[in-house]
């Protein structure tokens, strides 16, 4: 049946079953497949690294753009919400690894509550994720981005307990209707084969006319200062400025604009927490997946819960991620 | 199939009766790690926003102790503080929540040093030309105009 002369060590070998540095086929496969996920993640923050050297001296301040918490309307609360998604997804993975080490212990009934736990766990991440992208896409005061593509906002400058601050003023409290303003092109009242997306909630002279007639309103530009301070002109550079390089007026982010600064941000922002995202999402199904297979026994009949344990691998391996992606993404 | 788990961290300082314990206490710990980052995030002490070393000036040998010292020559403490924070998290969920810790020398020394040094590599070459690019849009003689 078989040609090849099989002697003793070749069968030990060579015949299958052999373990080599200890661990067994499918967790060392994970471990390579981890470890070449983790250079496609460096390779994409290591990209946001290059393009923030770039633009070193006019980056947006991560501070300034995710300050929401859910159901905490109107505050300014930078971090918090960032924090909690942090801490959910490190809780998830607790779970994980408990579910790992009950099922060491063959414990069919603890692996399942916990399994179930890390599901939980991620399906709160993944949708604390689509709250901070919606929130972000939403956008929040609005400004004009000029003929170069950069970015001016506008506040004035408050004193609160006795600190100057510069508070934004949001486009919708600056903008003063124009007559003679375009309307959208709709296929219904104009060429019915060209079609034309939705036009900037208001025009650069609607915002211009505002200005001028308010005297408190400054335009920030997104130039740093040596103290990592945006740039506030003067009341007269504001005017000329938006009259002279206003070209459109932006509200939120996309691909294309993006109203807290350099495009690059916002598109960094979707490709990198997107990818980890969808990681997090593939993760929840595999979960879920094992989850039942728990259920039913299967590693059970088996004799051994390696399988909660490979998954666990890749679940841990998205928390890891995401403490990468929260330090250079929101703290740095 | 027996499963050894070795159970201290911090090099012998803190051992634990049984995993289950080990793992809650990793969890403690980065709980704690990741509040140390969030209130420093927020409150951004004014000691560590400005760089505690400046520049070398001078021949070859200031620019050579430049770059070895980069980290604290050109970075802010804060963010060096958040960059070891980070690491040290990592090693944590890599060792106890991924078992690392647990696995042969050889075989967690496959996996943790070829990733690092490749991201090593990685990180160095662009974050070298992203700074050459800037200095290409910013300096003196620059042809791009980009504030208009």
């Amino acid at each position: 049946m078989n040609s090849t002369v099989a002697t003793g060590t070749e069968e030990k070998t060579w015949g299958g079953g052999n373990q080599p540095l200890k661990a067994s086929y499918g967790k060392m496969m994970m471990w390579f497949f981890i470890v070449s996920d983790a250079l496609t993640f460096s390779g994409f923050l290591a990209a946001y690294g290059f393009s923030r050297f770039k633009f070193i001296n006019e980056w947006p301040i991560a501070d300034e753009v995710f300050t929401h918490v859910p159901f905490l309307h109107g505050q300014e609360l930078p971090m918090i919400y960032v924090a909690f998604m942090t801490f959910i997804l490190i809780m998830s993975s607790v779970t994980m690894v408990l579910a790992v080490d009950a099922g060491h212990h063959m414990n069919k009934a603890k692996v399942t509550i916990y399994m179930f736990l890390t599901i939980i766990g991620g399906a709160i991440f993944v949708g604390s994720q689509a709250w901070e992208w919606a929130t972000f896409i939403q956008g929040d005061y609005g400004a004009v981005q000029t003929k170069g593509g950069n970015i001016l906002q506008f506040g004035e400058k408050v004193t609160v307990d006795g600190v100057a601050k510069f508070k934004r003023i949001s486009i919708d409290d600056i903008a003063i209707a124009q007559a003679g303003e375009r309307a959208a092109h709709e296929r219904k009242n104009g060429l019915w084969f060209v079609e034309e997306s939705t036009l900037p909630p208001y025009s650069v002279n609607e915002i211009y006319t505002g200005l001028a007639a308010n005297d408190n309103i400054l335009v920030r530009t997104q130039l740093l200062d040596e103290n990592g301070h945006k740039t506030i002109l003067s009341r007269e550079e504001s005017l000329k400025q938006i009259k002279e390089n206003g070209k459109l007026v932006v509200k939120g982010a996309n691909l294309h604009v993006n109203e807290y600064g350099t495009t690059l941000f916002a598109d960094f922002f979707f490709f990198i927490t997107g990818f980890h995202g969808f990681h997090v999402l593939s993760g929840v199904v595999i979960n879920i997946i094992i989850f039942f297979n728990v259920i039913l026994g299967t590693y059970e009949r088996r004799g051994s819960y390696e399988m909660v344990e490979k998954v666990g691998l890749y679940w841990h391996f998205v928390d890891l991620v995401w403490v990468f992606v929260f330090t250079f993404f929101y703290l740095v | 199939m027996a499963h050894e788990h070795k159970l201290e961290i911090f090099r012998g300082l803190v051992k634990f009766k049984s995993n289950t314990s080990k793992i809650w206490g990793v969890l403690i710990f980065l709980t704690i790690v990741t509040a140390v980052e969030v209130v420093l995030g927020i409150y951004k002490p004014e000691m560590f926003m400005h760089t505690w070393i400046s520049p070398f000036e001078g021949g070859f040998f200031a620019t050579l102790g430049n770059i070895i010292l980069s980290p604290f020559v050109y970075m802010k403490p804060l963010n060096l503080i958040f960059i070891v924070l980070t690491v040290v998290k990592a090693y944590y969920i890599a060792w106890d929540f991924m078992h690392l810790r647990d696995e042969t020398g050889s075989f967690r020394k496959m996996i943790v040093w070829t990733g690092v040094f490749l991201i090593c590599y990685l990180i160095f070459i662009l974050l070298q030309e992203g700074g050459y690019v800037f200095s290409v849009y910013n300096g003196e003689d620059a042809l791009i105009k980009r504030d208009f």
